[in-house]
């Protein structure tokens, strides 16, 4: 008579059950509901219809293509640079020099300050006539004279992006020193005593035992990137002349600006589906460290 | 000894970290020096990076200027503060529930869970946009809090739950023999224990909440009073002539509560923050 054993206990449920609901209000039925829409075209009229993947043909037959070009463009060298500064940075404060504690609590006020605000000192030393980065170039002689960096194509992309790199490199910073923190000193002072060079033991020691870390911020910061949408849009508003339109602003633009729902959602219906490939990739490769590192 | 260093490796490790400190602070130290000066002295060329009639005027008269400043200010606080207050009701059950049940689809739950992180609010705006349009809740706190609220639950159960698991269980048991009920363990001798955690949760979820206001007010609400900090300066920084030095000013104040809960808990926050990016 054990079948009050058998019974499913309900409890762990229930305690899921607050953060369930509002999981599924917000996140998952609007995914539903974004993919639905997507076959329709719903605008801000009451009626709309099934028109198919008429949204679809229609958004590749436009400039869709080369927007979606632009965003892996404007992710790939976002990702690189803070990737690159991040690991420099995390090597940096990883040395045992006198003031590191301090200088570790100053690298963070990009991360957690919010976005929008960090973004508008931005705007302002983008600024041409009066902003810091064209005066100090001005004074450097590097430019001879103001220089608007928002108002040309060439020039926005890449402020929007060291911008992005601005906020995104603490974090990244952080992460590939924990990293390095949790390697065993030990290593380093048998190679030590074998007498190996600072910059042979990094390659050799350091390098190796952080990759899974370097691979696994790489994708997450990917994730991150695609999805950027304050800093893009406080800046340019995805100009100059479409310029820095990646696939978020593009979406947003087309929704929210023009009020074409239908052609929004099929917009972030490729977002969705490119963001599932860069999880499932994540997912993968976290799952695969965690089995070597028990193996 | 293996951590010493000749003299030209300290000179070397502390150029790059000057070099690497400069492209962090350096907006913030512009964004001061420029709050401080007067609006004719910033509009002067050639450009200058100090003046010599430095003054706080900016932060007095950015009242004024910006009249709802002080308005925004208490409404990017009681959103993200109504933001944390929600999720915690959420979180706490689930990473009970996470930390302490064996039931069956445990594993994909909190995956599904932890999946939300990958998706921000920009991507799922259109829908949310529709829902709040027929809620009839356009231009009100509520459309600001309730997206908020869920993409800040995956990382808060994430933290929580490491945290919870290392309470021991003799504990709950002792509480449970005594014939207490389920829920009352809970509330009665679980958070109480857990309370540090819980605030460590509670501050790095306040300043999710606090970063990432924009899109959803900037999407869902458009009566000014009711405006975050974000959206708020944000009228003022599209204008033709913005008044910059009251307008940084005013940024400055915005981010100071924020920054202010950060050097006081970095080493809390940046273990919370660097534990959202997932490592078991």
């Amino acid at each position: 008579m054990n079948s009050v054993n058998k019974k499913i206990d309900w409890f762990p449920y229930l305690l899921l059950l607050p953060a369930t609901i509002i999981t599924l209000i917000i996140v998952a039925w609007p995914l539903v509901e974004t993919i639905r829409l997507s076959f329709t075209n719903t605008s801000l009229s009451q009626t709309f219809e099934y028109v198919g993947i008429d949204n679809y043909v229609k958004m590749f037959e436009k400039k869709f293509p080369s927007v979606i070009a632009r965003t892996f463009y404007w992710m790939a060298i976002s990702v690189s640079l803070k990737m690159i500064l991040g690991i420099i940075g995390a090597v940096l404060l990883n040395a045992a020099v006198p003031g590191r504690t301090l200088f570790r609590v100053l690298i963070m006020p990009p991360w957690v300050v919010p976005i929008a605000i960090g973004v508008f000192i931005w705007g302002w030393m983008y600024n041409g006539q009066f902003g810091m980065i064209s005066g100090l170039a001005q004074r450097l002689g590097i430019l001879s004279g103001p220089f608007e960096f928002l108002a040309y194509r060439n020039s926005a992309f890449m402020s929007t992006i060291v911008t992005d790199v601005w906020i995104g490199t603490p974090m990244v910073t952080v992460y590939l020193l924990a990293a390095m923190q949790s390697i065993s000193p030990d290593l380093h002072e048998a190679a030590w005593t074998d007498g190996a060079s600072r910059l042979y033991r990094f390659r050799r020691i350091t390098m190796p035992l952080i990759m899974p870390a370097v691979a696994t911020m790489s994708l997450l910061s990917a994730i991150w990137t695609f999805n950027s949408f304050d800093i893009i849009w406080i800046l340019t508003e995805g100009g100059p002349r479409n310029a820095t339109t990646t696939m978020i602003i593009d979406t947003y633009k087309t929704a929210i600006s023009r009020f074409r729902y239908g052609e929004g959602s099929a917009r972030a219906v490729m977002i969705v589906l490119f963001l599932s490939i860069f999880s499932a990739f994540y997912f993968l490769m976290v799952s695969k460290i965690a089995k070597k590192s028990t193996a | 000894m293996i951590n010493k260093y000749r003299w030209w490796e300290y000179v070397l490790i502390y150029s790059g970290i000057a070099l690497f400190l400069t492209f962090i602070l350096a907006p913030f130290v512009e964004a001061f020096v420029v709050s401080l000066r007067p609006l004719d002295a910033l509009f002067s060329i050639p450009y200058q990076f100090f003046t010599d009639e430095m003054s706080f005027d900016a932060y007095f008269t950015m009242w004024s200027s910006v009249p709802l400043l002080f308005r925004y200010m208490v409404n990017s606080f009681f959103i993200s503060t109504a933001v944390t207050v929600l999720a915690l009701l959420a979180i706490i059950p689930a990473s009970y529930a996470f930390s302490r049940f064996e039931f069956r689809f445990k594993n994909s739950i909190l995956a599904a869970f932890l999946a939300i992180n990958m998706v921000s609010g920009a991507v799922l705006i259109i829908p949310l946009y529709k829902v709040m349009q027929q809620l009839g809740v356009l231009n009100t706190y509520f459309a600001m809090i309730a997206p908020g609220v869920a993409f800040v639950i995956p990382t808060g159960i994430w933290l929580l739950r490491s945290y919870l698991i290392k309470i021991p269980k003799e504990l709950e048991e002792a509480a449970l023999v005594d014939g207490a009920g389920r829920i009352y363990t809970l509330i009665r001798v679980i958070i109480p224990v857990a309370l540090p955690g819980i605030m460590v949760v509670a501050i790095a979820t306040f300043i999710a909440a606090y970063a990432q206001q924009f899109i959803f007010a900037l999407t869902f609400n458009s009566t000014n009073e009711l405006n975050p900090l974000p959206v708020g300066l944000f009228q003022f920084f599209g204008r033709e002539n913005v008044v910059w030095n009251e307008l940084l000013a005013a940024s400055l104040v915005g981010i100071l509560p924020v920054l202010i809960l950060y050097v006081f808990l970095q080493k809390h926050i940046v273990s919370g923050l660097t534990a959202g990016a997932v490592k078991e």
